[in-house]
Parts: C-alpha cells; sequence; structure tokens
C-alpha cells in the first residue's frame, strides 16, 4: 500500500473538523438567549405585559373607563381587600386604572419602535448603500433632528400637533420624528462596513443588480445592530410617553396612562401615595422587562462587548 | 489641531442653522392666532393687531422671519415677548437653575458612574460585578418620573419625620446647593447606569489591549499598568459621554424641574408653550441646541487633546 | 551596572555552570473556552545557554507563543492554566515564585518584543516616555536622565534623528521604525533573555531583513540569550542556533540549525523547508503541505501530523510518537525519523 494513495484521500481528522455545521450569528445568538436568564425573566414579564395591555378586563375585575365605578366618598382611601392599590382623589380604584394603563404605554412603545426602526432603518439603508450626496443629505438631516433634546422636541411637537388630536398617535409621531435619526446612523454604518465585505464585492461582479444586493446580501448581514438598538428603544419609549403624559401634553383624560395617573396623584402626593406609587411602579417593572430583553438580545448578537 | 478645530466649527454651522430652523418652524406652524391665544375672549383692537403683525414680522414669510430672527440672535436679542419683555430677561437666573442641576448631575453621574464601572471592570464575572451589572439594569428601568417622587418621599419626607435629618431640601432652590442634590440625583438616574457600564467595557478592552500586555511584559507594576496604562486610554470615550450628556441632561431637565418646583428653563419652556410665548419657546430651545452643539464641540476638541492620533491627523 | 539596591529581586548571576540560563520543562498550557478546553501546549521542553538564539518554529496555533508568554508570566489566568511543567530561570522555577518576584523579572532579565508595535506601543505616550519609564520605574532615576538614556537607546537601534523624535507619538512612525522603539524598550535593562515573537511578520519585506540584522547584532554585542519565534524557516537561519519545531502543541523536532536545513528528522519539517521559495528550483511547483493545521479542540489520535503526513503508517494514527532521541543534539518526534533523514517513503 502506498503512501501517496493515502494522503489522495482527504484527510480524516480534518474532515471532521470542517464537518461541524458553521455556527452564523443567528443561530449562535438563539443559542445564547434561550441560555439567558435575563432574556428568559425579561420576555415572560414583557409577555404577561402585552397580554394585560390586550385583555385587561382578564386582570381587573372592574372596568376602569366606567366612572360609575368611582366613588368621591372613597377618594385617597387606602388599601383594602377590594381596592388592593386603594383610591385615586377621585375616588376611582388604583388597581383598575393601572391594569388598563398598560395599554397605552405598550401600544406607543411598539408602535413608536416600529415607526422609527423601520424609517431610520430605511433611509440608513439607503445613505449606507447609495454613500455620495445620497448619504451626505440623509446624514446631515438627521444630524439636525439628533441636535434636538429628545424630550424638548416632543414637548414642542406635541404642542402643535398635539393640541386638537391629543392621543396615542400624536405621542407616536412626537417621539418618532426625533428617534429615527439614531436608527438611521447605526444602519448606515453596518451597511458600510458589509458593503466592502467580499461577498458583497463577489456579488456585485457576478452581475447582482442593486436591489438584490441591498435585500439578499447586505441587510441580513447588517441587521443585528439595528434590532439591538430597536429592542433598547421599546423601554426609552414607554418612559418617554409617561413623563409627556406628566407634563400634560401626552395622552389626555378620559384615556388612562401611568404618566397621566401620576400627575393626577401629584398634588396630594405625600399624605396619599398610593394611586402615584403604583402606576409608577408598574411604569418601572414594563421598562425594566424591555431593558431587559433589549440588553439580552445586546449580549447575544454582538459579541464584542461579552 | 488647528485644522481639525476649524473643520470641526464649520460642521457645526449647518446643523445649528438647520435645528434652529426646525425649531423655528414647528413652533410658527402652531396652529391659531398668537394674538388672540394672547387676549383670550377679549377682542383684539385691529388696530393694534395690525402694529403688532408689523413689529413681529407676523405677516412675512416663514423663512424671511427666520433670517430676522437668525441676524437678531447674532446681536444677543431673542426677541421681545408679546407684553414687551426682552426675551432674555426671562432668561436670566432661569438658565443658571437649570445648569446647576445638570452640572450637579453631571458631578454625581461622574463619580458613581466611574467609580462602580471601574469596580465591575476589576472584578469582572465576580459577584460585585454582577451586582453592580443589576443596579445598571435597575437605574436604567427607573424613569425620572418615579425615581423623583420616590426620592421626594423617602429623603424629603420619611426620613425626616423618623430621623430628624433634614438634609435633602426636595423643592425650590433656597437651600442652594443642596437643593440640587436630591434633584441632581434623579437626573443623572439613567446616565449613571449608561457611564458605568460605559466605563466597565472601556476599562475591560483598554486591559485586553496589547499594549497593557506590553506594559506587564516591562515589568510595571499592576497599580502602575491600572492607573497609567489603561486608565488613561479608557478615559478617552468616558470624557466624551460625559461632555456630551450635559447637553442631554440640560434639556431633559423639564420632568425634575416639574417634580422638585426648581424655577429652571425646562419649567419655563413648559409654561411658554402653553402660554404660545413662540419668542420665548424659540429662544429656549435654540439656547439649549446651541449648548449642546457646543458641548459636543468642545467633547470633539477634549478628545483631540486626550488622544494624540486626533490630534496629528 | 546594575544598581544592587534596586535589584533586590533579581536572581544571582552566579552559580551557572553548565546549567542552561532558561529551561522549559514539560510544560502544559490550557484555555477554558466557550466551545471547551483547549490544550494549547502538551509537554513543551526547551532549553537556552547564555548567548545562544534558538529559533521556535511553527505554524500559528502551535503553542510557539503561547509558552512564550508563559515564560513571560503574560498569560491571562483565567482562561490560561498552567497545569504541569516547569520554568526554570538560573535555576529557579519562575511559575513558583511570588507576582512581585516574577514583575521584577519581567523586562529587567527576560524581555519580549511582540509582534505588532503599533498596537503593543501604548498610543496616548510619547515613545520617549515608554522606553524612559523602564528606567525611571525599575531604576529610580529622574525623569531627565530617563530620557537622555532612551535618547541614547534609539541611536543605538538607528532610529535617526533621535533626539528630535524622542516626544513623537507611535502613530508618527513607520512600521519599522516602530519596531525599533519596541526593540530599544526591550533591549533598555541589559536583560539576558530576550523573547523576539514574530518581530518582523507584520513588516514589509526589505524592512524584515534589516530588523533582524539588528537583532542579531544587539544579541552578539550583550551576549543575550534570544528566543526568536517565527513560522518563517527563511530567517531563521542565518540567526539562531538551535531550532525548535512545534506542530499542535508539542515540540517535534530539536536540533542545530545547520542539521535541519541539511536534512531534517521530522516530515512536517521537510514539508516546511520544501515549500520555502528557493531560487536555484526556479520554475517548479512550489511545495505546500497539504491539509489544515488541527483543530486544537478536536486534537487528531496518535501524533497529531497524521492526517497530513507521507510518511504515516497505521500505528501513527493510534500511537503519540516519543522525542526520539537522534544524537546528543537532535531528536523527533517522529516513529519514523529514520526514513525521515533517509527521504525514503514508505
Amino acid at each position: 500500500m502506498s503512501n501517496s494513495t493515502i494522503t489522495a484521500s482527504p484527510p480524516k481528522h480534518a474532515k471532521s473538523g470542517k464537518g461541524k455545521k458553521p455556527a452564523s450569528l443567528w443561530s449562535d445568538a438563539w443559542y445564547d438567549l434561550r441560555h439567558s436568564k435575563v432574556f428568559l425573566f425579561g420576555a415572560a414579564l414583557a409577555l404577561l405585559l402585552v397580554i394585560v395591555a390586550a385583555f385587561p378586563s382578564l386582570f381587573s375585575p372592574l372596568d376602569a373607563f366606567d366612572k360609575s365605578t368611582c366613588d368621591l366618598a372613597r377618594a385617597r382611601d387606602g388599601l383594602d381587600a377590594t381596592h388592593w392599590f386603594g383610591s385615586d382623589n377621585l375616588g376611582c380604584d388604583t388597581y383598575s386604572r393601572v391594569i388598563y394603563g398598560a395599554r397605552v404605554s405598550i401600544i406607543v412603545g411598539i408602535v413608536a419602535t416600529l415607526v422609527t426602526s423601520l424609517v431610520g432603518g430605511f433611509l440608513g439603508l439607503l445613505a449606507g448603500f447609495y454613500g455620495r450626496w445620497t448619504d451626505v443629505l440623509l446624514s446631515r438631516v438627521a444630524e439636525i433632528f439628533f441636535a434636538i433634546p429628545s424630550i424638548l422636541g416632543a414637548l414642542l411637537i406635541l404642542a402643535v400637533v398635539g393640541r386638537d388630536n391629543a392621543g396615542i398617535g400624536s405621542v407616536v409621531l412626537a417621539l418618532s420624528v426625533l428617534a429615527w435619526p439614531l436608527v438611521l446612523r447605526i444602519m448606515r454604518a453596518a451597511v458600510i462596513t458589509t458593503k466592502s465585505q467580499d461577498f458583497v464585492l463577489a456579488a456585485r461582479a457576478l452581475g447582482a443588480g442593486p436591489i438584490r444586493i441591498m435585500i439578499r446580501h447586505i441587510l441580513p448581514n447588517a441587521l443585528a445592530p439595528v434590532i439591538v438598538v430597536t429592542t433598547m428603544n421599546l423601554g426609552v419609549f414607554i418612559a418617554a410617553e409617561a413623563g409627556l403624559s406628566f407634563l400634560g401634553v401626552g395622552i389626555q383624560s378620559p384615556d388612562i396612562s401611568w404618566g397621566l395617573m401620576i400627575a393626577d396623584a401629584r398634588n396630594r402626593f405625600l399624605e396619599a401615595p398610593a394611586p402615584l406609587l403604583f402606576p409608577a411602579l408598574f411604569l418601572s417593572i414594563t421598562v425594566l422587562a424591555f431593558v431587559m430583553l433589549g440588553d439580552a438580545v445586546r449580549d447575544a448578537l454582538d459579541p464584542k462587548l461579552r | 489641531m488647528g485644522r481639525y478645530v476649524v473643520r470641526r466649527l464649520l460642521q457645526a454651522i449647518p446643523v445649528l442653522l438647520g435645528t434652529t430652523f426646525l425649531i423655528f418652524a414647528i413652533v410658527y406652524a402652531l396652529p391659531g392666532d398668537p394674538l388672540q391665544a394672547l387676549a383670550g375672549d377679549r377682542r383684539v383692537d385691529p388696530v393694534f393687531a395690525a402694529t403688532m403683525r408689523e413689529m413681529f414680522h407676523l405677516n412675512d414669510p416663514l423663512i424671511v422671519r427666520y433670517g430676522y430672527y437668525i441676524r437678531d440672535i447674532f446681536t444677543g436679542d431673542f426677541g421681545m415677548t408679546f407684553r414687551g419683555l426682552p426675551v432674555s430677561t426671562i432668561f436670566e437666573g432661569k438658565f443658571q437653575v437649570t445648569l446647576n442641576l445638570a452640572l450637579m448631575a453631571l458631578i454625581i453621574e461622574a463619580v458613581v458612574g466611574i467609580g462602580l464601572g471601574l469596580i465591575a471592570a476589576l472584578r469582572r464575572g465576580r459577584w460585585s460585578d454582577t451586582g453592580i451589572l443589576a443596579i445598571t439594569l435597575i437605574l436604567v428601568s427607573i424613569p425620572t418620573l418615579v425615581s423623583g417622587f420616590v426620592l421626594q418621599l423617602v429623603l424629603g419626607v420619611q426620613l425626616k419625620t423618623s430621623t430628624g435629618i433634614d438634609f435633602f431640601p426636595v423643592a425650590g432652590i433656597a437651600e442652594g446647593w443642596r437643593s440640587y442634590l436630591i434633584p441632581g440625583a434623579v437626573l443623572a438616574g439613567t446616565s449613571i447606569a449608561y457611564l458605568t457600564r460605559l466605563t466597565r467595557t472601556s476599562l475591560m478592552e483598554t486591559l485586553r489591549a496589547d499594549y497593557v500586555r506590553t506594559a506587564i511584559a516591562k515589568g510595571m507594576p499592576r497599580r502602575r499598568v491600572l492607573g497609567r496604562h489603561a486608565l488613561r486610554n479608557s478615559l478617552i470615550p468616558l470624557v466624551t459621554y460625559l461632555g456630551a450628556d450635559l447637553g442631554t441632561l440640560m434639556g431633559g431637565a423639564v420632568i425634575t424641574e416639574t417634580i422638585f418646583n426648581l424655577p429652571g428653563i425646562g419649567q419655563q419652556l413648559f409654561q411658554s408653550v402653553y402660554l404660545r410665548e413662540n419668542s420665548v419657546v424659540v429662544g429656549i430651545v435654540t439656547v439649549l441646541v446651541l449648548i449642546y452643539v457646543l458641548a459636543n464641540l468642545i467633547v470633539d476638541l477634549l478628545y483631540a487633546v486626550l488622544d494624540p492620533r486626533i490630534r496629528y491627523e | 551596572m546594575k544598581n544592587p539596591s534596586v535589584d533586590t529581586h533579581l536572581l544571582p548571576a552566579d552559580n551557572l555552570g553548565t546549567a542552561p540560563l532558561l529551561a522549559v520543562d514539560n510544560l502544559h498550557v490550557e484555555f477554558k473556552t466557550r466551545q471547551g478546553l483547549v490544550r494549547a501546549v502538551n509537554g513543551v521542553s526547551y532549553a537556552l545557554h547564555a548567548g545562544e538564539t534558538l529559533a521556535v518554529l511553527g505554524e500559528s496555533g502551535s503553542g510557539k507563543s503561547v509558552t512564550a508568554q508563559a515564560i513571560m508570566g503574560i498569560l491571562d489566568m483565567p482562561p490560561a492554566n498552567i497545569p504541569k511543567g516547569e520554568i526554570r530561570f538560573r535555576g529557579t522555577d519562575l511559575l513558583k515564585l511570588s507576582d512581585n518576584a516574577r514583575s521584577q523579572i519581567r523586562g529587567q532579565q527576560i524581555a519580549m518584543v511582540f509582534q505588532d508595535a503599533l498596537s503593543a506601543l501604548n498610543p496616548v505616550f510619547t515613545v520617549g516616555w515608554q522606553i524612559a519609564e523602564m528606567f525611571r520605574v525599575h531604576r529610580g532615576m529622574s525623569k531627565k536622565a530617563a530620557y537622555a538614556k532612551a535618547i541614547e537607546l534609539m541611536d543605538r537601534v538607528r532610529i535617526p534623528a533621535a533626539r528630535q523624535r524622542v516626544n513623537d507619538y507611535p502613530h508618527q512612525f513607520s512600521g519599522g521604525m516602530r519596531q525599533r522603539i519596541m526593540i530599544a524598550m526591550s533591549i533598555a535593562l541589559d536583560p539576558e533573555v530576550l523573547i523576539a515573537d514574530e518581530p518582523t511578520t507584520a513588516l514589509d519585506v526589505t524592512v524584515q531583513a534589516q530588523i533582524m540584522e539588528l537583532l542579531a547584532e544587539l544579541q552578539r554585542d550583550s551576549n543575550m540569550a534570544m528566543i526568536l519565534i517565527t513560522h518563517d524557516l527563511g530567517v531563521v537561519a542565518d540567526v539562531a542556533d538551535k531550532i525548535a519545531v512545534m506542530y499542535g502543541g508539542r515540540i517535534v523536532e530539536n536540533a542545530p540549525v545547520h542539521d535541519v536545513y541539511k536534512n531534517p528528522a521530522h516530515p512536517y519539517t521537510k514539508g516546511l523547508l520544501e515549500s520555502i521559495p528557493r531560487v536555484d528550483l526556479k520554475g517548479q511547483e512550489l511545495y505546500a503541505i497539504k491539509g489544515l493545521p488541527p483543530n486544537l479542540l478536536d486534537m487528531p489520535t496518535g501524533c497529531a501530523f497524521h492526517p497530513r503526513c507521507p510518511y504515516r503508517q497505521d500505528d501513527c494514527v493510534t500511537d503519540v510518537p516519543p522525542l526520539h532521541e537522534i544524537s546528543g543534539t537532535r531528536s523527533s518526534a517522529c516513529h519514523y525519523w529514520r526514513e525521515v533523514l533517509d527521504g525514503v517513503q514508505g
């Protein structure tokens, strides 16, 4: 038996090393997420809150929108067996209002995140991919919006558009207008990095058109950082909505928002803290849930930060 | 260095113009007649209205009015309120309050954030690191709205009634710098968490750097490897973050000022939006954006001082 | 001369006799990773006498740099761990010394030149500051005296206009000049052992020769012992006295440099030699070793080189070859070293 025939056949061990399925970023990240306590806890909490937001009546025996359940005689009463979180200034049940208040927070958080991610992501993809004047123009415009401190900007916008149509839509608009540049920046940077990689150059050399290259080759590889910032934004938006509603330019009564509840309870806060502290607690827990999700997603998708 | 400074200054100009115009446009797109709003239910005298319109260029197109506005700002004139007061007199004192608040927040943020971050990085993977990361998670999750009221209740009321300690004033600015302690801490909250994390990753990254390995190979004592070689490099992103955060803190002070009843610029802005005193609103936001852009500019220059690779570009 | 009051922790310079200056003995280094335990170094031994140059040759992942970092004591532990072995310097096992005692040896008695000087030099300090630091910290010199020494050293490694450039930052130098700074820093305190970890890999070919020449010259002048780590057999011939070839975390061949070039005793070394481009064989196809370097997480059984070996027999797959002694100065970890020496395949 000659040695040359042995070497001609592929070496066994080199093959077994190569034969292992190459771990992709996404499958790696998914593996990490399933094994992350932070993610599992955050996801469970977020899921629960989404269910509360969708079906508040499952969690509260009283309909918070039904003003007949309020009893002024009970205003600022403490906690008892039927009114777990006590009653507010108007004698309405704080617990049912807190439960019904989840909806606004969740909707604003999710819709504003979707809008900013789609707008910022799309424009960032264009800026990064086409470069030149497209990039200069979009980046400059983004920079202008970026220089406006977000609460101030949202306050201004809501004062303009929100005066006559206050509500979820205006809040989402105000938050999105100021937040899309961040997504644009991140998407743009990721696209520019991806664009110069060999597989994109190869696809281009093989004659793939720009749209195909953008969607099939660049987008999947540039998506990770955008997903990270998107998840993080959820919590930020929820906190911002509460802040704006607290200042009186966000959600308006009779809609229920935690920020609004805090504002209402504010004047008598030091004597009757419950109507303020419970929405505050739920607000913090909600933000915490999404911050944990964002944290876990970032850890999973950005191995550099480990 | 000189060219770098000039380039950064030139880059800041379009941002400033664009941002001020954007704000100007938003505010003057406010529906309704500002004069009528000012007059309330009373009938506005048409002759008076015409003079006012002329005086405030209300009849000119937006872009022309913006031109007037920019021209005036360059001479330090932020315009007049409808009541005839120069807008700049309204700024007086109020900016000082907000600046004090933001500076207090910045100091708290720097001390606590960098301190916690260093501990976490040096004890990486141990319980103190995990604990600090958990704290940052919670800090990020508590909006100012919540931490403000809770601290007001706990430190301002509970602490006083239970222990008699009356060190933390929780409303107004009568107590000098102490008045800013709790509001400052509240305003700094989220930033502390970010800075802690940034410090941690930054130091961990530099500790892995080749030049730190070189310093160890040179036989430098551990204290020197950390204190001179690693820290000097990790500080660069931290200073950048802190500088940029001053602008953010000033712009984000409105909720804190409302909770603690601090007569700052945020509160003024809030009132002016309600009263539709557009000249005041535009003035305040313009100055805040100016501060924000300038803070970023200064940070970029500071960056060049700290990192010789940029200085000699 | 060295100041004895500062050097209390240094190991004594006498009583060496014929014993080696530095001896690595059955060294094992492993790393804990997310994928599992990586055994990067598996029982490496080599010895170095004063004034001698040992070239350690191998592909990346062969364990050559990890061994050097273990000698310097700059491995991050964890994830690294040294479960077995000794590193004797002047008869003392460095692995048993305190951290403080080791940091006294680092830089003063054993110094290191790294591969990429751009990342190995601190970007925010001037090169003068970084060289002078050696004198200020280890010798307690004044700032002024230390800078004077730094300029002297920059002259010695032939950096033009050293006096003007002492306050420049690393990024203001060319790659070759930066590596000279790195070398100046490492020889500042006249170390007895200099470890050069691929000192020319990051440089242009023309500059590579100059740097090797400089290292050889400094070594001759000061009678330092040198460990030259490289993956390039071509740079070794003129500089080294002996060669240790590493593969898969083990030494596979140990020999005086000329014996290796004349007649390698391990198929891997043979493959490396045949893959050097040679002028006299111009026009012929260049030889390349078949297959890939071993996966450290999944090492081949028996001889780690067997999947790529043209001399492979059945026992290579099952039995780890010991280091066979060929002569007083040579050894080879190949069951069939005789056949390799004779050039008989199978």
